[in-house]
């Protein structure tokens, strides 16, 4: 086990160059000035010179790519060529807002996933299981930016249930501690402003989450039908033990393998998703600011985003792995 | 006169609404955040937005105008050979203490000395810090101002290169916002100079609480504002990206003023019985650029008027810009001083054209038409407009292909003159028609990389606009571009296309909201009737 862990841990390394390596160069060989682009249309020849100068993008390619890695080793991911601001500062800023909308996003896909998937294989032909699997097909052919909108029609506009965009209320002002507003407004015993920040999180989870519950109910749902047909069902039930038992002890966890590889799989289209949903929604997070400096071409927060996301995902893929040794003991890592 | 003025004119106020009320908070949702709250570091809108609320400058343009007006200066003088600008300070102003920043320190010459000098004296602690001074560069501040000279506490002196008429609208632009010198220089000392493009501290109406970046600003009223102390008790400038869901918070009231609806969204939030547009000409125009260093049939006179008469833009601008905006006919906007309304006007002639282009040789012409991937108040849908042109300019012989390329590269090639043909629109900074007539269309601005994307030059044209530049006298000055208007009508080296209309929709009880010719949003007199 722990060998697998350091092998684990080394091989990331290589990875990581590659991802710095791929970046670099899909960033800097597509065409246009950056320096342009952060100026504007109002830019003159002195000042695109004094911005490129500034930007180390008046040195060959090589030199720049050996500067960014030697920055990078002291833990150096640069400064935001558009705000002047240190890239990792704006992206503690905007991080946990991300991550508080993802988490809530996945806590209702698989909830509401996992359970519509288990009552369809049980109940197959039913009415639910045809009703609930055309739901999931309808969800995952959505567009998120779509069914936010249509989300913010009828339940903010129409029935003024819950509040259109944004984070929280203006009325409320909660110290940044965690960055997680359902945290820290907790923490500071300001209820009201976590039930304020709740309301703000429910349709952007629903918009998020919608492809991914969509995808973990047909994964369940087909997983659930294998297993039960399984010979140790069959001996389970044999032996007398109740419905609940078969289903929720010895089919489901067998039946969860593929669903948890799914499900580590999604947390990297949930970023995705993130960018788009975070659009609508106003969601202060790194989604919208990535693709804001994608249009800007700011160099250093693209570069730096990207490998901080890579980065991660190499730990969810990391957790997700010895999550299996977990559920299934036949599995020995090594 | 002044005090005589402001009584009639609240007078008038009076007996047109109710008396203005204290008190509310006033929500303005905005399409993106502000990069940093320093004005003379960036150039984008969303950050001018905000500095505007927190500094003032020495001049500024009066709300919902281009006349100019005092501001932290309550005068000026300028010498005779116009080489030194001598501006009066006002007195017992002062930059309000804030959250992060106790102190309250009186508004003095050394603050003027510290907001100008910074951006162009090398020597300058801060000229190194914060980046580069893009507006001081892109308005060539370098070839204009000398120095800048403290005379005593509350007098100021800015001594110029050569006599530039547009210097003193430039000192009304937010680059030129007077930001307190004691504080920059207690962040030095703390090593904290950093701070001062996110923490601003300025005598504004307005006072920075909070920035949760790509969220909110949340400001509270400069209760010892020297203009008055603003009406509303808060005001928070809110980022909602999409202008649907911008339309969908007005609607249910969560903010109060929106900016940039959907032309599509318009007759929808005019119909909302609690919401009311307020609008405006804007100071900008959108062309097509008829680029001759690329495209030579572009250097005949007769081709460039055949297109504009192919192209029927009063159509276009009706379809397109869903009638929130105006056909043009010049470069410069008709709100700006010295537009010329006698122009030679093309109106939509299609036969005419077609003759024009078999005189010129050319009755078959085939070009790319470049359409920005971009939205702006003067070019809504720039890929809409081109497919117009498009299908216009067909009936006449003449055939494009639409090209487009993400905003940086499109830009950059642009100025390389690699375009046949491009949309593109200018926005005014400083209400000066030099701003537009001289950046746009002289052979100066036709260097590369060239804001003069046609490669147009007319050495009698730029001779009026050299001219203009150094007369202060403004009649004469007018004189001077009502003339230079008319050759570049006769020579057209655009399609001038429209000036954008600009609509800000505002909820009912929102009063006395203007909107301002250069693009600001002003708070401070605005008011809530409950």
């Amino acid at each position: 086990m722990f060998s697998y862990i350091v092998k684990r841990l080394l091989w990331t390394i290589p990875t990581l160059f590659g991802v710095t390596l791929l970046v670099f160069s899909m960033v800097h060989l597509t065409p246009g000035d950056p320096a342009a682009a952060i100026l504007g249309d109002k830019a003159n020849k002195q000042s695109i010179a004094d911005l490129r100068a500034q930007m180390g993008l008046d040195k060959p390619l090589y030199e720049q790519y050996f500067i960014y890695i030697k920055n990078l080793s002291h833990g150096d991911f640069g400064k935001s060529a558009n705000s002047n601001e240190e890239v990792m500062s704006e992206f503690k800023d905007r991080f946990p807002a991300t991550v508080e909308l993802s988490m809530v996003a996945m806590f209702f896909a698989v909830f509401l996933g996992i359970g519509a998937g288990i009552i369809s294989a049980v109940k197959r032909y039913s009415i639910f299981d045809y009703g609930s699997m055309f739901g999931a097909l309808a969800g995952v052919s959505m567009p998120v930016f779509w069914l936010g909108l249509v989300l913010i029609y009828f339940f903010s506009v129409k029935l003024g249930w819950l509040p259109v965009s944004g984070r929280l209320g203006y009325e409320f002002d909660i110290d940044h501690i965690t960055g997680f507003y359902l945290i820290d407004s907790l923490l500071a015993k300001d209820y009201e402003a976590f039930w304020d920040a709740l309301k703000h999180l429910i349709l952007p989870a629903i918009a998020l989450g919608t492809i991914p519950m969509a995808i973990i109910a047909r994964m369940t749902r087909s997983s659930m039908i294998e297993v039960m047909k399984e010979e140790y069902i069959k001996t389970a039930r044999a032996k007398g033990c109740s419905r609940f038992q078969v289903i929720f002890i010895h089919a489901l966890r067998n039946a969860m393998m593929p669903v948890v590889t799914i499900i580590g799989l999604m947390l990297g289209s949930l970023f995705a998703g993130a960018i788009l949903t975070e659009t609508t929604f106003s969601w202060p997070g790194i989604g919208k600011w990535l693709v804001n400096a994608v249009y800007q071409r700011d160099f250093p927060v693209i570069q730096s985003t990207t490998l901080i996301i890579a980065i991660i995902f190499i730990i969810v893929n990391f957790i997700v792995d010895l999550l299996y040794a977990f559920i299934n003991p036949k599995i020995r890592l090594g | 006169m002044r005090k005589l003025l402001i009584t009639a004119l609240l007078f008038v106020t009076t007996l047109m609404y109710a008396a203005p009320k204290y008190g509310g908070v006033l929500v303005f949702g905005r399409s993106g955040d502000s990069v940093a709250i320093d004005p003379a570091h960036v150039t984008d809108g969303e950050s001018f937005y905000a500095s505007t609320q927190v500094y003032n400058t020495l001049v500024q343009f009066k709300n919902g105008t281009t006349i100019m007006e005092p501001g932290l200066a309550t005068s000026w003088d300028v010498s005779k050979d116009g080489l030194e600008y001598t501006f009066h300070l006002r007195k017992g102003v002062y930059f309000h203490p804030t959250k992060y920043y106790k102190k309250r320190n009186e508004f003095t010459a050394d603050d003027v000395l510290f907001s100008i000098k910074r951006q162009f004296d090398k020597t300058h602690p801060y000229n190194k810090i914060g980046g580069s001074y893009k507006y001081w560069g892109a308005m060539d501040m370098d070839k204009i101002v000398k120095d800048v000279i403290k005379i005593d506490k509350y007098t100021v002196k800015i001594t110029l290169k050569k006599p530039e008429a547009p210097f003193l609208s430039n000192m009304a632009m937010d680059f030129a916002s007077i930001l307190s010198n004691t504080y920059a220089m207690d962040l030095l000392k703390e090593g904290k100079s950093d701070r001062l493009a996110r923490y601003p501290v300025g005598t504004g109406p307005f006072v920075l609480v909070k920035w949760v970046k790509d969220d909110k600003m949340i400001f509270t009223a400069n209760e010892n504002y020297w203009d008055g102390k603003p009406y509303i008790k808060k005001l928070i400038l809110k980022v909602i990206t999409n202008s649907s869901v911008r339309a969908a918070e007005l609607k249910v009231g969560s903010i109060h003023v929106m900016d940039f609806p959907n032309p599509e969204e318009i007759a929808g939030l005019e119909a909302n019985p609690d919401i009311k547009l307020v609008k405006q000409e804007g100071l900008n125009v959108g062309y097509l650029a008829l680029d001759q260093v690329k495209f030579a049939p572009f250097k005949d006179v007769r081709v460039r008027r055949a297109i504009n008469y192919a192209i029927n833009k009063e159509a276009i601008v009706k379809a397109i810009y869903a009638g929130f905006g105006k056909p043009a006919y010049t470069p410069i906007p008709p709100t700006m001083w010295s537009y010329n309304a006698n122009v030679k006007k093309y109106k939509y002639n299609p036969e005419k054209a077609k003759q024009l282009l078999k005189e010129a040789g050319y009755p078959k012409l085939s070009f790319e038409l470049w359409a920005m991937p971009v939205a702006r108040p003067y070019m809504p849908n720039a890929r809409k407009v081109a497919e117009a042109m498009q299908a216009d300019l067909a009936k006449v012989g003449v055939t494009t292909k639409i090209v487009s390329y993400d905003w940086g590269t499109y830009l950059d090639k642009g100025r390389h003159y690699k375009d046949d043909s491009c949309l593109l629109g200018w926005t005014g900074d400083n209400g000066d028609p030099d701003n537009f007539l001289n950046v746009l269309l002289t052979s100066n601005a036709a260097k590369i990389p060239a804001s003069n994307r046609a490669g147009w030059k007319n050495p009698e044209f730029d001779a009026l606009i050299a001219k203009a530049k150094t007369t202060t006298d403004i009649k004469e000055r007018t004189k001077l571009y009502m003339k230079a208007q008319e050759i570049f009508a006769d020579q057209v080296p655009w399609v001038t296309i429209a000036n954008s209309l600009v609509v800000e929709p505002i909820r009912k009880s929102v009063m006395n909201f203007k909107l301002d010719p250069m693009g600001k949003r002003r708070f401070n007199k605005v008011w809530f009737d409950k």
